[in-house]
């Protein structure tokens, strides 16, 4: 564009020279300029409105979408505060191979006030203590004639009690439905089952989350709101957990054990059909953990998987089964049990003196620690840790329990050849008893290994070979002898041929050192014996037999008829056929068809 | 003769000033406020009557009240519509002036109504927003410099009219009203944009304005508490926005029917600042689309309308009033739906409010009069342009 000149001159002079005033050219001219100038701007804001508008009309059009996505979707609480609405169950049920309940859910109510629309508070503050007497009715008065809108009065209450309130007939009591787990079978299988609480919570629901055990565990699935109602199937037997807590409790108190746990699995797939652990509670009360002192005091503390033990001579076997898979040694091979065996300033004893050699097997059987450290020489430390950590003694177990990751097995810093020696026979390290549970199964059930596991196994697993089938046989062999004519001949259980060792372990002090009448009594064992199908492990904490002469501690005499009592129970429950004169068998057989 | 001696007789254009005003006034906008003040009159009739129960006053006293603030509203925009660009801006300097010592002198005699911010003067039969007033008065005042400033040899209304902007802000945040002072801010910044901002000074307001709020977060208690219940993932269903969310999806699409809503009853502000969630509780989505529609055609037609003006001051002042009145009505709606944070704005001529009610009918009038159809020099525009 052409620039207008603030005062033309040409323009001007020429109207001088003519004799007109040249002012008016000259206003003429500045209003033309003017608006000019008006013209740019206009234009300039044309632009910048036409930005506005569009600007305006997005955000409209975007609070229009809110406003519609909102109304689109559910309100956040149910149109009818009313108890009535129904309420989907949030959370799996809980069943055992079979199918029987373990853990289930029930609706329930809470209960709640608002004061404003109370017609006489006073009165149902007192109704209410009297309904609940562990409430206070001076209290509740206060409250309700405070300036509170709304006051939780109680989490969960029966049916019986939510009648009682109704029929105070105060429009200012309102209920509230929740979903509460409920175990039907009080302390069965207490420990795995672990507990449940309230996560989140809302006048109208709230939500379920497990607070320990496989609950807990398995929070995701059991939460899972796509698994519907397919429940959880666990390996567990109701029948058979039932009978081992009820014999192992009966043992515990003879023994006058302070504690006890054990563990029967299938021996193949690893598959815990009972694990229990006294003193147990019961999960729909569930205790409160201890503040102080030892946790391992509380009944919460699963003595099976997170109690970790010096488990004694039951890990005798480790070594003879490395020994004879590595070919250091044969079962008939004498190993020198003169003693006592002296290693730098460590000495080792027997319990009895086994004279001055021993075949392997009979190294086993008659339990010598010389002997198995004999063994563990031969082996050397690096390939017995190699062999131990096969049979997975070295980190925790991977069984479906929010508690099994904490359970590391305590190990010795450094690995020498003394503490290979001590290790062969039990001392020196520490695991659980559900790692000794499934070393044997590993060991016996033909050498492939097991994981331990709580969930029902669908399809059958074999896991790598640990030794070999021959190895797996001969320590069944040895074990059987063990039950036989060595330390465990109160285990024998007729027609069930049970397999294995003892092992009692002293109970090291807590400032160090060990006592000298405290003991973990263990017996671990496999049935039967030519065909492992089940291994069992019993531990006693401190038991010790007083029937005798004088206090008797060892595992023979504690864990070991215990465990006999939970074959003798279990087996049949099991459906395992008792091995009988062979002239009989057509008869058993056809008897159980 | 007599002419000559005297002068002639003054004369009007020859057309009547009310068929003239008829012809020029932008009816379809004009319309839209009417229905919208008819709605806010309907919401009313549901909103009210809890809170004039609790007050105890009878069940319709405050939509009487708003009927009565209402008419009043409408008169006051009719006079303004009727009236000149100029006498509208002598009449809004001079209200500006009014207001803005009004405003000098809340912290002395204001009140708070128990409400934790001195923005009211009780006076016999209610009580007096100041802010409210001053806005309109201040967008015509800041157009009116602006506009100077771009003339041959103009006053530097820009810096004048910044200056004008931050005292006013500074008053509403001693008050404090963030809300208003942010409308003020945001006014003066669109008619400065309008007015010709350079790009780089955009941006830089841009800063200052978040760095602002930071610093309002920051300073004030009342302020950050709302902003963190606005950020907070989980709404909670006892606040005032959980309120509101959940009356907006119990209505739906058709809502619950009328009187059947349950929000009112629960919300202090039901009648003020949350009033679109008990339109959405009880007419459903469909009335606060309608409700969005009216606002966006009062603002969309009165820029389209401002495109085309001549005059730099009534493009100016009558952008900043139609913007400032569409922000508004956003900011109110974007609450309720949780867009913004909880923040004291009513929504225009729906909302119950003496002096929100006559001050928007003031800057409605306003604007209406700045979108009076009126020469634009069309045939000339059409001639110099094709002649480029």
């Amino acid at each position: 564009m052409t620039r207008t000149p603030l005062r033309p001159l040409a323009r001007i002079l020429a109207a001088r020279r003519a004799g007109e005033n040249p002012d008016a050219i000259e206003r003429a001219n500045l209003a033309a300029r003017h608006e000019a100038d008006r013209d740019e701007q206009r234009q300039r804001a044309e632009g910048r409105l036409l930005v506005l508008g569009i600007v305006f009309l997005c955000a409209f059009f975007m609070v229009g979408m809110k406003m519609s996505v909102l109304a689109a979707s559910d309100p956040a609480e149910p149109r009818a505060l009313a108890s009535g609405a129904q309420i989907v169950a949030a959370r799996a049920d809980i069943t055992d191979r079979n199918g029987r309940i373990l853990a289930t859910n029930l609706t329930t109510h809470s209960l709640y006030a608002q004061p404003p629309q109370m017609i006489d508070p006073e009165r149902s503050a007192h109704e209410l203590a009297a309904i609940f007497p562990d409430l206070d009715a001076d209290k509740l008065v206060k409250l309700f004639t405070g300036k509170r809108k709304f006051i939780w009065i109680k989490r969960r209450i029966s049916p019986e009690q939510q009648q009682a309130v109704f029929d105070i007939g105060d429009p200012g009591l309102l209920f509230g439905p929740r979903e509460m787990r409920l175990y039907p079978n009080g302390h069965l299988a207490a420990h795995i089952l672990g507990g449940a609480g309230f996560g989140r919570e809302g006048v109208t629901s709230a939500e379920l989350i497990g607070v320990a055990g496989i609950e807990r565990a398995m929070d995701e699935t059991l939460s899972d709101p796509g698994r519907g109602d397919v429940p959880l199937r666990l390996s567990l037997d109701l029948t058979v957990q039932a009978a081992v807590e009820r014999v192992l409790a009966g043992g515990m108190r003879l023994m006058n054990a302070k504690g006890a746990a054990a563990i029967l699995m299938d021996a193949q797939n690893g598959e815990i059909l009972a694990m229990a652990s006294l003193p147990d509670f019961d999960p729909n009360d569930r205790p409160r953990p201890l503040v102080k002192g030892d946790p391992a005091e509380s009944p919460l503390f699963n003595r099976a998987v997170q109690g970790v033990y010096e488990l004694g001579s039951t890990f005798k076997v480790f070594a003879a089964a490395q020994a004879i898979e590595e070919r250091l040694v044969s079962r008939s091979t004498w190993i020198d049990t003169k003693g006592p065996l002296t290693w730098g300033r460590h000495r080792i004893h027997d319990l009895y003196d086994h004279g001055p050699a021993l075949t392997v097997e009979d190294v086993i059987v008659e339990s010598s620690n010389i002997g198995t450290a004999r063994i563990a020489m031969m082996i050397g430390p690096e390939r017995q840790q190699d062999f131990l950590g096969r049979l997975g003694l070295f980190s925790p177990t991977q069984v479906e329990l929010i508690e099994a990751p904490g359970a590391k097995p305590l190990l010795p810093k450094t690995w020498s050849e003394i503490h290979a020696m001590t290790i062969s026979y039990g001392h020196g390290m520490s695991a659980s008893p559900l790692h000794l549970a499934t070393a044997y199964a590993s060991l016996l059930n033909g050498g492939h290994e097991v994981k331990p596991t709580l969930l029902i196994q669908e399809a059958p697993v074999r896991g790598r070979q640990v030794v070999s089938e021959n190895t797996s046989q001969q320590m069944r062999e040895f074990l059987r002898q063990v039950v036989q004519r060595g330390t465990a001949t109160l285990a024998e259980v007729p027609g069930y041929r049970v397999a294995g060792k003892t092992g009692t372990a002293d109970k090291p002090k807590p400032q160090g050192g060990y006592y000298e009448d405290k003991v973990i009594a263990t017996f671990a064992g496999v049935f039967p014996a030519d065909d492992p199908r089940y291994v069992l492990v019993v531990t006693l904490d401190e038991p010790v037999e007083t029937s005798g002469s004088e206090p008797r501690r060892t595992a023979g005499w504690t864990a070991v008829p215990v465990a006999a009592e939970v074959i003798r129970r279990a087996a049949p429950l099991l459906g395992l056929a008792p091995g009988v004169e062979p002239s009989a068998v057509e008869g058993v057989t056809l008897a159980r068809n | 003769m007599t002419e000559m001696v005297y002068g002639s007789v003054p004369r009007g254009g020859g057309e009547p000033i009310l068929p003239r005003w008829w012809r020029t006034v932008d009816k379809w906008s004009m319309s839209c406020v009417l229905v919208l003040f008819g709605i806010g009159l309907l919401l009313g009739l549901a909103a009210s009557p809890p809170l004039a129960e609790r007050n105890g006053f009878s069940a319709f006293y405050y939509v009487e009240r708003q009927v009565f603030f209402g008419g009043a509203a409408l008169i006051a925009m009719f006079a303004m519509t009727l009236m000149s660009p100029r006498t509208v801006r002598r009449l809004a300097v001079i209200g500006f002036a009014i207001s803005f010592l009004a405003m000098m002198l809340l912290p002395f005699i204001g009140t708070d109504f128990g409400k934790g911010a001195v923005r009211w003067f009780s006076v016999g039969f209610g009580s007096i927003q100041p802010s409210e007033f001053l806005k309109p008065g201040f967008i015509v005042l800041v157009g009116w410099m602006i506009a100077a400033s771009n003339e041959v040899a103009g006053p530097p209304g820009k810096s004048y009219s910044f200056a004008l902007a931050l005292a006013v802000v500074l008053l509403l945040a001693l008050q404090p009203d963030f809300g208003q002072a942010s409308l003020i801010l945001f006014a003066w910044g669109v008619m400065y944009f309008v007015g010709g901002a350079p790009f780089y000074i955009l941006a830089g307001i841009a800063g200052l304005v978040s760095a602002g709020a930071m610093f309002a977060y920051r300073g004030s208690e009342h302020f950050a508490r709302r902003i963190d219940g606005f950020l907070s993932a989980e709404v909670d269903p006892n606040t005032q926005l959980g309120y509101a969310a959940n009356a907006i999806r119990e209505g739906g699409f058709f809502g619950v029917g009328v009187g059947e809503g349950t929000v009112k009853w629960s919300l202090p502000d039901a009648h003020t600042d949350f009033i679109i969630a008990v339109a959405a509780e009880e007419y459903g989505l469909i009335l606060v689309l309608a409700i969005i529609f009216l606002y966006a055609t009062i603002v969309l037609r009165s820029l389209f309308r401002l495109m085309r003006e001549r005059d730099p001051f009534i493009r100016l002042a009558g952008t900043g009033l139609a913007c400032t009145f569409a922000m508004q009505a956003m900011i109110n709606m974007s609450v309720a739906v949780r867009l913004l944070p909880a923040k004291g704005m009513t929504l225009p001529f729906v909302s119950y409010g003496g002096s929100s009610l006559v001050a928007g009918g003031i800057m409605l009038g306003m604007l209406l009069s700045f979108t009076r159809a009126r020469p634009q020099g069309e045939i000339r525009d059409y001639l110099v342009r094709s002649g480029r």
